[in-house]
């Protein structure tokens, strides 16, 4: 429906409390970036589930396609030598 | 292996689907038909209780009934938001519900006759809600089960609300007795009703049961529901409006009566007693709202427009 003006699609991140990061919620609809967190606050926090808000129209966000998620991922698929098991360290050594 | 055949085998493995990734044209279709015609359900669900909010008895049961028709308001909105994933835009949804095209929970055109309904509405109305929903939260589709996650979360005090309002009438006068008593009786057999059709009759099921869209099927969980709530009647010393009630005790379950499928296809249809009444009632709101929203909009042009124009002096 192109020739409606729509309100345009926000991202919404709440962070729920100090120490964590914030995590995406879902999405809204508003005129502007103020709106939005205005309608995040009442869509996405009637229960206390946020102490901060972050809202990103969604045209900006860029996303990694899934079709390409293979060639991305793959080349730390076979690097087992990131990992601390890798490494043998005798039982008798401690706090390692 | 086909595209296809790697969808149905992420399915069967129980990995999520997510937006971006590829999907059965249909699977979108069916998801974008439940989403929103559940988002409809959502919207239009605040209407036959919102008619009792300024009648609500107390302040009490006033704040209560607020907060749960606002709730109804956030479960619509996860789920348009939900659909908008898959690529359907919101005033076309918006649009195929003011047309008809789309439908709605037929239980919301049920009017709300008495204080007493509120009680039924929030016990059974919402406890079937929970019923179909909590299956839903494990639905292969990502974004509608991490919605459905939220709603399911909120609703638990939707019916304890509407439970306590049942339990406080049936325990007040005679007179209060006999309203929660036939408030039962009116919405006992639309919220069976609310499961959709008997299993052989419905068409989704078998490819949705497939697709991990849904876990369990309509008679299923209407037996469920059956099970969970007559003893809850017969707490209230309230009588469940069907003379064929009675516990099985070989299968472990209650035995209940035929559903009057007629009126269920009838209300369906658009021909039930609020259908016109609440699409009426939508219509007017987004209508009336339009000015609203245009404005917001062209104010925020502005300001747009101001903060370019200033980035710009600051610039030169
Ligand atoms: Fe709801
Ligand atoms: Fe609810």
């Amino acid at each position: 429906m192109s020739d409606k003006k729509n309100w345009p699609l926000y991202e919404v991140f709440i962070r729920s409390k100090n120490g964590l990061s914030h995590k995406h919620v879902g999405s809204l609809h508003a005129a502007d970036a103020e709106m939005a967190i205005e309608n995040a606050r009442d869509v996405y926090t009637r229960r206390s589930e946020g102490i901060s808000i972050w809202v990103v129209e969604s045209k900006y966000i860029t996303a990694s396609s899934p079709e390409e998620s293979e060639s991305l991922f793959d080349p730390a698929n076979d690097k087992v030598y990131r990992h601390p098991t890798f490494y043998n360290i005798p039982d008798e050594v401690k706090h390692m | 292996m086909t595209q296809e055949q790697k969808f149905q085998a992420k399915i069967d493995e129980e990995i999520r689907i997510e937006p971006k990734d590829w999907m059965p044209e249909a699977y979108r279709k069916t998801l974008i038909r439940q989403i929103s015609q559940h988002a409809h359900s959502e919207i239009v669900g605040m209407l036959p209780e919102g008619n009792w909010i300024t009648r609500a008895p107390s302040l009490r049961r006033k704040v209560a009934l607020l907060a749960k028709v606002q709730d109804e308001a956030g479960h619509g909105l996860y789920l348009y938001s939900a659909a908008e994933t898959l690529g359907a835009e919101r005033d076309d949804m918006i649009e195929d519900l003011h047309s008809g095209k789309a439908k709605y929970s037929s239980i919301f055109n049920y009017p709300t006759l008495t204080w007493a309904d509120i009680g039924a509405i929030g016990w059974l109305v919402d406890g079937a809600a929970i019923m179909n929903q909590v299956p839903l939260c494990r639905c292969s589709y990502g974004p509608y089960a991490r919605a459905m996650v939220r709603v399911c979360k909120e609703e638990s005090f939707h019916q304890r609300q509407g439970y306590e309002i049942m339990l406080t009438l049936a325990k007040g006068t005679e007179e209060q007795k006999a309203m929660a008593q036939d408030a039962l009786n009116r919405w006992w057999w639309p919220s069976l009703m609310m499961f959709g059709p008997n299993d052989k009759d419905s068409k989704h099921t078998q490819q949705s049961m497939d697709w991990k869209i849904k876990r369990f099927t309509n008679d299923e969980l209407r037996q469920r529901f059956v099970d969970m709530t007559v003893p809850q009647a017969e707490y209230l010393g309230l009588t469940v409006p069907d003379p064929d009630i009675k516990w099985n005790e070989e299968e472990g379950h209650y035995d209940f009566g035929k559903i009057n499928w007629e009126e269920f296809w009838n209300v369906v249809k658009g021909n039930g007693p609020c259908n016109k009444q609440r699409i009426r009632a939508r219509k007017k709101a987004y209508d009336d709202g339009a000015w609203v929203r245009e404005a917001a909009m062209a104010y925020a042009e502005k300001r747009r427009k101001r903060s370019e124009a200033e980035a710009g002096i600051k610039v030169a």
